[in-house]
């Protein structure tokens, strides 16, 4: 049977991932990427916990759920504005490299 | 659900999340993570949560990657060149991560619950939608109306940082 160790498992290796592709990866867009694989891997263990804490109705623990629903509406509002940066910064500089941006390097 | 599922869906989103960090091409990043959402979503559903599931694809592998694949054609974005690879950042990095993975492995090996399986449901969770919504509605106002603030504020700030400098 899968117990929820299996599924806080997956959660890790997937937060593993999107943390690997933040630091190893150069271009803007794929950090971007990568911080929505880590946010969706929060996600996973909520709606696991969700589940895994049935209530006295019989029914899952919603209020993981409303939790989710927040962090689904603030990483889209993240990845709005954080693609706009990204075009302006374009227009500036003409490249989504992070390597070429120093301007704040010490 | 039955863990053949599981172990499918498991694997579809690792692996093609580990394709969005390993691809060279942003484009092909783009559309690995869209299938990484999607075996996501089918994770939600086995936990019977439908209304974050569709919420999921909805969401994340409509709208969002919408956007990134727009913002990736707008910018002309090619795959990157070959470049010398800084073996010292690159193991660093790596070993960061490896690190966080083995200690929340750790962690997840010393709790208890970790290796109970999930209890039976005694009621139906067709009407999660009806149950999410009643306590985003009553327990959850405030928040939620601050949310919406956020997201009028998300848009105005792009509208603001799009539009051109005035000569």
């Amino acid at each position: 049977m899968i117990t929820l160790g299996d599924y806080l498992v997956v959660s890790a290796i997937l937060f593993t991932i999107g943390l690997a592709g933040v630091m190893l990866r150069r271009n803007l867009i794929v950090i971007l990427m990568s911080l929505e694989l880590m946010l969706n891997a929060a996600n996973l263990s909520l709606v696991a916990f969700s589940r895994f804490r049935v209530g006295a109705n019989g029914l899952p623990d919603y209020n993981a759920q409303v939790f989710v629903f927040f962090v689904i509406t603030v990483a889209a509002a993240e990845v709005a504005v954080g693609l706009a940066l990204l075009v302006a910064l374009y227009r500036a500089r003409q490249t989504t490299d992070v390597g070429d941006i120093t301007t704040l390097k010490f | 659900m039955s863990p053949f599922l599981f172990w499918i869906f498991a694997v579809l989103t690792v692996v093609f999340g580990a394709a969005v960090v390993l691809n060279r091409n942003p484009v092909a990043s783009a559309l690995s993570l869209v299938v990484s959402f999607l075996g996501l979503s089918a994770l939600f559903m086995s936990l019977d949560a439908f209304f974050v599931g569709i919420i999921q694809v909805l969401v994340y592998a409509g709208a969002v990657m919408v956007l990134f694949l727009f913002i990736i054609m707008l910018l002309d974005i090619h795959a990157e060149e070959r470049r010398r690879i800084n073996w010292l950042a690159a193991v660093g990095g790596l070993g960061v991560a490896v690190i966080l993975l083995v200690q929340i492995c750790v962690v997840i090996g010393h709790f208890r619950g970790a290796r109970q399986t999930f209890p039976l449901l005694a009621g139906s969770t067709t009407d999660d939608v009806w149950n999410i919504g009643r306590l985003l509605f009553t327990n959850y106002n405030l928040p939620f109306q601050i949310i919406g603030v956020l997201v009028l504020v998300a848009t105005i700030g792009v509208v603001l940082l799009s539009r051109r400098e005035p000569r």
